[in-house]
């Protein structure tokens, strides 16, 4: 039974969060797309689906990850606070996951609805090539032929995840066209999809994309937010006062979220990526877009006067997306979550921080939503409490982030 | 006013033939160039106009389109351009349909009625919006009806006989049938799956049904155009433009020519002249 005035009953009958989401695809995927939100919602109905997806995550994945008290980035942010601030910092653990992100969750619950509706060939887009090798340790897993869309660019940038994913068994396809970097790489994969309806199931690898594509990764993410809310109990004996989460299509971010929304007193903060700062090249969809429509849903989007996609830009290539889930659209416009921008250098210096302090080397994502915390903790009092999202681990990033430096390895 | 697309499509009827449809986008390779293509397809022997709204993510497009969408932004089309370029390919050519082919993000920037009332004035006379399904029809179907523009939607080999209703539903102008699942441009459909397909559209609307992704070549129309009532050639007059960029208009013509040449051949009446 749901509520009417509950937070998280979204999105309606047709997909809709608000305004934002629906189903914008071309005809031919139209099909697949209502078949998919039947068969997820008999899936749901289904304890043997739950029970199998559970069972994955706990002895392939390696869940419950830990909610971890960093007592020493929390101490150094005292330092510098006012007397009675700066609050508690915890982060949950996303990194310690198998193939080391929070991309695994969602893909182990679409492998498993793929093999419901008898698909042989999975696919994907990806980035900095988190979601793909996601995607193709699933596939291995389940005994599935795997292509993985990549841009060109991220292909050369991201040489470690291109062998990892073939290792695995996947093809990887650089994408020429575009921009040659994630969005590319997901009109491509749209693209092959809509050529081979029949016999293969897009991973999509965040809460974005046609219905019911943002509510499935949201519910198969939202393991983090439940995992979080129990761990913070027993520990603490109370609710957290504040969420972090980086936010690029947002499904770490959701995941975190959902089981919080209606607990009034757990402010949020997504934080969006502003890259060169938001008067430079950035990809803070929401601080510097508008809401259109692209790759299946309406949300907020970086566009011209004439609704072309500019290109976004950020030093984290899981970030660098001009688009975001509709679900984040949603909130931010009914203000229950509070949408912060970090640019490529603050989220650089967290990187290191929380390296040198905690000996934790975070995805470029997760700093910045380190950055974030920096900001914030000192203004809040010392006996509250925040809980930010590490929702990848850092060593992907380890060329980017020295080339950044200036040094050489 | 007179409905252009029905007085095309009953005229090429009365002929015996199927209405030669042919797409170029907007702006290839520049604007200053379209309007001496879009004569070239009227001289050619076109019957209706498809004209591309470019967008910088069209992912039901192929190669050939993607390419077309590249230049066209590349050399600075403007949405106001490609309603200057209908509004003066209209005063041109008072009688030929034109239809405006693109993505749901580019027409809808602006909100759906600043889009119709546009439309209207430029006097495109259907819109067809590739990422709009009947689900999302409120985006843009009421704002187009009001104007008096057709929107034509899409029907595919996914399409099955539950969900024909669906599309059928809010239809007008024309049914275009994408005769390959796929993007524009790559494969080809079988010509028995594309007849079977007609006849079961054929049996569930009165609309005239266009064919098209995949159609290449003069024979393929002709074959087509047994069938259908009209027939829809993009991506390989787009790659006559891709060749020969600026100077492409005399290209476009000739082969358009051998397209319009193809489908009259098919005509009761050509058949008695050239016995």
């Amino acid at each position: 039974m749901t509520i009417s005035n509950s937070l998280r009953s979204q999105p309606d009958a047709s997909g809709h969060f608000g305004s934002f989401g629906g189903r914008y695809v071309a005809e031919t995927l139209m099909p697949l797309i209502l078949e998919l939100e039947k068969v997820y919602k008999e899936a749901k109905q289904d304890p043997t689906f739950e029970a199998e997806f559970e069972e994955l995550l706990r002895s392939y994945v390696g869940r419950p990850n830990p909610l971890y008290y960093a007592g020493r980035l929390t101490e150094a942010l005292r330092a510098d606070s006012p007397d009675g601030k700066g609050a508690k910092i915890y982060l949950k653990r996303e990194e310690l996951n198998h193939t080391g992100a929070h991309k695994i969750n969602n893909c182990i619950g679409q492998a498993l609805l793929a093999r419901r509706m008898g698909k042989k060939k999975v696919i994907a887009e990806t980035g900095a090539g988190q979601h793909g090798v996601a995607t193709a340790t699933v596939a291995a897993l389940f005994g599935m032929e795997c292509k993985i869309f990549m841009g060109a660019k991220d292909v050369e940038r991201q040489k470690p995840n291109v062998f990892r994913m073939k290792l695995l068994g996947a093809e990887v396809i650089p994408v020429v066209s575009g921009s040659q970097t994630l969005k590319d790489a997901m009109n491509d994969a749209l693209r092959h999809w809509v050529s081979n309806v029949h016999d293969t199931f897009y991973i999509i690898g965040t809460a974005a994309g046609p219905h019911p594509y943002p509510e499935l990764v949201r519910d198969f993410q939202s393991v983090i937010g439940k995992e979080a809310r129990q761990q913070i109990v027993e520990i603490e004996g109370r609710l957290p006062d504040l969420l972090i989460a980086p936010v690029g299509g947002g499904s770490n971010a959701i995941g975190l979220f959902h089981p919080f929304l209606d607990d009034v007193d757990v402010k949020m903060i997504g934080v969006e990526a502003a890259g060169e700062g938001l008067t430079g090249k950035h990809a803070a969809s929401l601080a510097g877009g508008a809401s259109g429509i692209l790759h299946g849903n309406r949300t907020y989007l970086l566009q011209d006067e004439d609704g072309q996609i500019t290109e976004a830009h950020s030093i984290s290539a899981g970030l660098d997306y001009p688009g975001i889930g509709p679900e984040h659209s949603w909130l931010h416009e009914i203000g229950r979550v509070q949408y912060m921008p970090i640019t490529d250098d603050e989220a650089l210096a967290s990187f290191q921080k929380l390296a040198a302090l905690e000996g934790i080397i975070p995805a470029l994502e997760s700093a910045h939503a380190i950055a974030s915390a920096e900001k914030v903790a000192p203004t809040m009092d010392a006996d509250q409490i925040i809980v930010v999202n590490l929702s990848g681990r850092g060593d992907k990033d380890i060329f980017t982030v020295a080339d950044a430096l200036g040094v050489e390895m | 006013m007179t409905d252009r697309l029905a007085t095309r499509f009953a005229a090429c009827k009365e002929a015996g033939r199927a209405a030669l449809v042919t797409f170029v986008t907007a702006g290839d390779p520049t604007v200053t160039a379209t309007p001496a293509i879009l004569d070239a397809l009227v001289a050619g022997g076109a019957d209706i106009i498809e004209l591309g709204m470019p967008f910088t993510d069209p992912m039901a497009d192929g190669p050939a389109i993607e390419l077309a969408n590249l230049r066209s932004l590349g050399s600075g089309t403007k949405t106001k351009d490609i309603f200057h370029l209908a509004t003066t390919f209209r005063a041109r050519h008072p009688h030929t349909p034109l239809v405006l082919m693109g993505y749901a993000n580019p027409m809808l920037i602006r909100g759906s009625e600043w889009f119709a009332n546009q439309c209207r004035e430029a006097g495109i006379d259907g819109v067809i919006c590739v990422d709009t399904p009947p689900e999302e029809d409120a985006e843009i179907g009421p704002a187009l009806r009001a104007a008096g523009v057709h929107l034509i939607r899409l029907a595919t080999p996914t399409t099955d006989a539950a969900r024909l209703p669906t599309v059928l539903d809010g239809a007008s102008g024309f049914l275009y049938h994408v005769a390959v699942a796929g993007v524009t441009g790559k494969q080809q459909a079988a010509q028995t799956a594309v007849e079977q397909a007609v006849e079961k559209l054929k049996a569930a609307t009165d609309l005239p049904i266009a064919v098209g992704f995949g159609v290449r070549s003069a024979e393929q129309a002709a074959a087509i155009g047994r069938v259908a009532d009209g027939v829809v050639v993009g991506s390989a007059i787009v790659d006559i433009i891709g060749s020969h960029g600026d100077a492409a208009a005399p290209f476009v013509q000739e082969f358009v020519a051998t397209l319009s040449g193809a489908l009259k051949a098919n005509s009761p009446h050509f058949r008695e002249t050239a016995a």
